[in-house]
């Protein structure tokens, strides 16, 4: 198979200069006031003339929930869909037009409750689809029930006594579905979100990015502990690629393999265990580090919770695949002639 | 083959001829010696054949091959597949057997026949299953091999029918199938397992002798199937050749029958064999090119519908896009994708199927874009009976969705009718930018029948131009693009596909407003956006249904889909017998043709058989408040014209 230099080089480009304007639809933008969605809508539409693409080529779809309002809010074309399903309408989309950058728009239970077959076909499938998940471990449109994302215990209108699921890593879930790239981020680290979403942007196939976002009506500061300062810096552990693992304050911690069970660990970084300090390679061909990586986090607490590019590899993407077996066909057999296809080979002839 | 039903040239079609039991007219053909062999030749005006076998034993291809042969020596024909949904059932036991049922004819023929004139039972499970339907002073040539004793404690024959006069009422043929394969084989040097497996084709070529079909196509179909292996391909041609020569030389085969083309009833032109999901497929790949749109298929395989995928995987040199979703919902979901970015997008399913993408169709009739949902359906409830046919999904596709969701429903009536199906169902997607049901069954979609090869000329055309810019002007005088602004005649929004400059917009489902389709909450803009979406699928173009009634019936029979067959044949039978009737059949379900009601309301009697309990009886009576009669079977099984022919005359008695 041929990989093009980028599948990007097959979406037109713009032709004047864009800005984050010529993004915004003349909707208004009805998200709880304080939601944790208007900063990612703001990431989204100041990244997009990062791109240069025409904006008519580029679609986002999604499916039911409240990041799904997402779509009515870009000045691009766009689907809002039915409850799980934007993957698979955003596979028939961009496997039928190569000229379009799709973008798919969902939520923890969208994609990982109702949703969740589809989102494990299309990682697999490698699709070139950006999928950018918003989990605020909670059902907001429905008024507060937990989620697929929700820690164990929690108590909403319908878990009274709390919950009694184990909660779903989407990280670790689409490494598990072969998702050739995987990246976690935070709503309100623009300048973070930014980069995640341009890494995303340059990947071949599919790109799954959680982004952890707010409800501040239903789950309030379900990511304080990564936000606020003080916390964040013993919290959150930001990947980068090439560069040791390392966080807290002053790069106090880091994380090394455990020589014994192979399984990552955090450590106090000693002159002595610092040569040991795990150095980030989203490259490599084995998601087993990434994965490793993924389950460092607290589900309960999200204490060490890394962020950034987990995984980033090269797959076969399947509409390249797809349009390549066309070309093939015609290659092998000639454009398809449709009075020689309804003939076929075995007919007679009656004469009047 | 479909004709007009008042042709000058009806026969009747299954109807019993002077001799009783055996069906058609036979006559003594005065050229004996016409085989080269001194045997008797019989010329017969038509002929059924069943062959039967175990799963394992190949009669689905050798009914396929007997088809060919028959279709290229020109007889009219209509097939019968009938297999249990088991790959390989145990074998030798009663739901293991498969059978091919053939009916072929010197004229036009409706069904693939009532019962069979011939049957061969390749072993006892095959003999028990199908002897009930044989009628008595019928043929059947038996694989005596297998009449041992296990294979028929098996099915429960203590002692062996071929000699306890459980079969005296038959013409029987009994004849060591297995044993003189494997003797004809023998200097192949195949493993006796092996040798064996070509005793269906030592059959087929007993069969091809019986009935004169030409042999060619045959051997050059074994030589391609088995190109890998032409070791195995010259074992198949030899035991096919065998089977022929033992009927040329037996003495227990002292006739042989001519049936002659039935080129009087045929329309000059030329013509092959074809199956309705193959004449759907080939339907769908000229509806992508009259529309100059590229063919996307999102499906998940399921019988009786997954052969168009596989059809359709077969020519990605036409631009034919197939993706096989992980599941159905995922099927359609692809497939309203690609129709939003502006293919002809199609899913096909069956009645399970149809079930999981409900939703999703609410959202192609709230979108407003093209789509085509085939639906082969079979047997239900659930999981039912997946082989089998049945016509029980009228309602669902009707009415099985959320809100008030309309979607025209198109019909074919025989397979190849599927073709032209395909085409006008995609016409009115593509027309009013609406979903539509294609609604097929499991008996149109593997019978055959021949098929007069349309000139791709004379195909419709299906182009439909995409926007290309504004269509609004703001009372500022604005130029703007309102997604749900209409066209006046047809109702139909603009369909606008990504990559169109300045034409960005957003749809989903939510309500949305009237011409701007922003989202709306407002009250009466929802009642109006409910009527609009109604009256666009009732306003839709249909022909005017006709009514053959040459004698001034005052019973009505209507139908839809693929009881055309049977139904017709039935009439048949009672106007050669004097009896008027009148017969109307429906390709429309939704909208209905507007001069149904005034048909429906002329008669005193109207008499509506379905495979299922009244479905479309049950819109009719609702819609036109007559008093329909509904006539029912669901069993599996397409209608038996005598069956339809007794109900009918009933009716017009009373």
């Amino acid at each position: 198979m041929t990989e093009a230099p980028t599948l990007l080089s097959l979406v037109p480009k713009a032709e004047a200069k864009q800005s984050m304007k010529d993004f915004k639809s003349d909707q208004e933008v009805r998200w709880c006031p304080g939601c944790g969605d208007y900063a990612v809508l703001a990431a989204v539409q100041g990244f997009m003339p990062e791109l240069g693409l025409a904006k008519e080529n580029i679609v986002f779809v999604s499916g039911i929930g409240c990041s799904s309002r997402f779509p009515y809010y870009m000045n691009t074309y766009g689907m809002h869909s039915i409850h799980g399903r934007a993957p698979a309408i955003a596979t028939g989309l961009a496997t039928s037009r190569r000229d379009l950058s799709v973008w798919v728009v969902t939520g923890d239970g969208d994609a990982l409750s109702i949703g969740g077959n589809h989102l494990i076909h299309a990682l697999r499938r490698n699709v070139n689809l950006k999928i950018l998940l918003f989990n605020n471990r909670i059902y907001g449109l429905t008024k507060g029930q937990y989620s697929p994302t929700s820690e164990l215990g929690k108590v909403t209108k319908s878990t009274p006594m709390g919950s009694l699921d184990a909660p779903f890593n989407p990280v670790s879930l689409a490494l598990g579905a072969e998702a050739g790239f995987v990246a976690r981020t935070v709503d309100s680290d623009r300048k973070h979100l930014t980069e995640v979403l341009r890494a995303a942007a340059d990947h071949q196939g599919t790109a799954l990015v959680e982004i952890y976002q707010n409800c501040n009506i239903f789950n309030d500061g379900a990511f304080e502990v990564l936000k606020d300062k003080d916390q964040a810096q013993e919290a959150v552990i930001r990947l980068e690629h090439g560069q040791p693992i390392r966080f807290g304050a002053e790069g106090s911690k880091g994380v090394v393999r455990n020589q014994r069970t192979g399984d990552l660990e955090v450590v106090t970084v000693t002159p002595e265990n610092e040569s040991r300090i795990l150095v980030h390679d989203a490259n490599g061909a084995s998601p087993t580090t990434a994965f490793a990586l993924s389950r460092l986090a607290d589900p309960d607490t999200l204490h060490q919770t890394p962020i950034g590019v987990f995984r980033s590899v090269g797959r076969p993407v399947y509409d390249t695949l797809m349009a390549e077996q066309l070309e093939t066909a015609v290659d092998q057999h000639g454009k398809g002639d449709l009075a020689s296809l309804l003939t076929g080979n075995d007919t007679w002839t009656v004469v009047g | 083959m479909t004709s007009q039903v008042s042709s000058p040239a009806e026969q009747a079609d299954g109807a019993e001829g002077a001799e009783g039991t055996v069906v058609g007219e036979q006559r003594t053909a005065g050229h004996p010696g016409g085989n080269g062999n001194g045997k008797e030749v019989r010329r017969l005006d038509r002929v059924i054949i069943r062959f039967a076998g175990d799963s394992g034993d190949g009669m689905q291809l050798t009914g396929d091959r007997f088809t060919s042969e028959t279709a290229s020596f020109g007889n009219d024909l209509s097939t019968l597949p009938n297999f249990p949904a088991e790959i390989r059932a145990p074998a030798g036991t009663l739901p293991g057997v498969s059978s091919f049922q053939l009916h072929f004819a010197d004229h036009d023929i409706l069904t693939p026949g009532d019962a069979p004139n011939v049957l061969v039972a390749m072993n006892p499970a095959a003999l028990k299953a199908n002897i009930g339907d044989v009628p008595r002073g019928a043929e059947i040539i038996i694989n005596t091999d297998e009449f041992t004793k296990r294979p028929m404690a098996k099915v429960g024959y203590a002692t062996s029918p071929l000699e306890d006069g459980t079969l005296d009422a038959y013409s029987i043929h009994p004849v060591p199938l297995t044993t003189l394969t494997v003797e004809a084989l023998k200097d192949f040097g195949l493993p006796r397992k092996e040798a064996e497996r070509s005793k269906n084709m030592f059959a087929l070529g007993l069969l091809s002798w019986m009935y004169h079909r030409p042999t060619e196509g045959t051997e050059a179909f074994l030589r391609q199937k088995f190109a890998k292996k032409p070791q195995i391909a010259e074992a198949n041609v030899a035991a096919f050749r065998a089977g022929w020569n033992f009927g040329e030389t037996t003495e227990d085969f002292a006739v042989s029958y001519e049936v002659a083309p039935a080129t009087r009833d045929f329309p000059t032109g030329t013509y092959r064999n074809i199956s309705g999901n193959l004449a759907l497929s080939y339907g769908l790949i000229a509806a992508g090119r009259q529309a100059e749109l590229p063919l996307y298929l999102g499906s998940y395989p399921i019988t009786p519908a997954s052969d168009i995928l596989h059809e359709l995987s077969k020519h990605k040199n036409f631009g034919v896009r197939t993706f096989q979703a992980e599941d159905e919902i995922a099927g359609i979901g692809a497939a309203l994708g690609a129709a939003f970015g502006g293919s002809l997008a199609v899913t096909t399913t069956s009645g399970p199927g149809v079930a999981l993408k409900s939703e999703t169709i609410g959202l192609a009739v709230s979108l407003e874009l093209p789509l085509l949902i085939v639906d082969i359906q079979r047997g239900g409830p659930s999981t039912g009976l997946p082989t089998k046919t049945e016509q029980a999904d009228l309602l669902q596709a009707m009415y099985g969705r959320n809100g008030e969701a309309p979607v025209p429903i198109v019909a074919p009536r025989t397979p190849a009718d599927c073709f032209d199906a395909a085409l006008d169902a995609a016409r009115i997607a593509l027309t009013y930018r609406t979903p539509v049901f294609l609604l097929s069954d499991g008996y149109l979609a593997n019978g055959s029948e021949p098929w007069r090869i349309p000139d791709v000329a004379d195909l419709p055309d299906l182009k439909t131009p995409f926007a290309a810019g504004p269509n609004h002007e703001l009372a500022d005088g604005t130029e703007v693009f309102w997604p749900y602004k209409r066209d006046p005649r047809t109702l139909a929004r603009p369909w606008a596909v990504p990559g169109t400059p300045g034409l960005e917009h957003r749809i989903g489902g939510i309500e949305k407003q009237d011409g701007s389709g922003n989202i709306s909450y407002d009250p009466a803009n929802h009642d109006l956006m409910v009527r609009t979406r109604q009256a666009k699928i009732d306003n839709i173009t249909v022909p005017e249904l006709t009514v053959d009634d040459p004698c001034g019936a005052r019973t009505l029979v209507i139908g839809w889909g693929s009881t055309y067959g049977p139904i017709t044949a039935a009439v048949r039978r009672l106007r050669l017998a004097g009896v008027p009737i009148a017969q109307a059949h429906l390709r429309h379900l939704n909208p209905f043709p507007g001069n149904l009601g005034e048909v429906l309301k002329r008669y005193d009697k109207v008499v509506v058989p379905e495979m299922n309990l009244g479905q479309l009886a049950t819109l009719i009576r609702a819609k036109y408040l007559v008093d329909a009669q509904s006539y029912n079977q669901v069993n599996g099984m397409p209608f038996k014209a005598e069956q339809l022919a007794t109900v009918l005359k009933e009716a017009t008695d009373d």
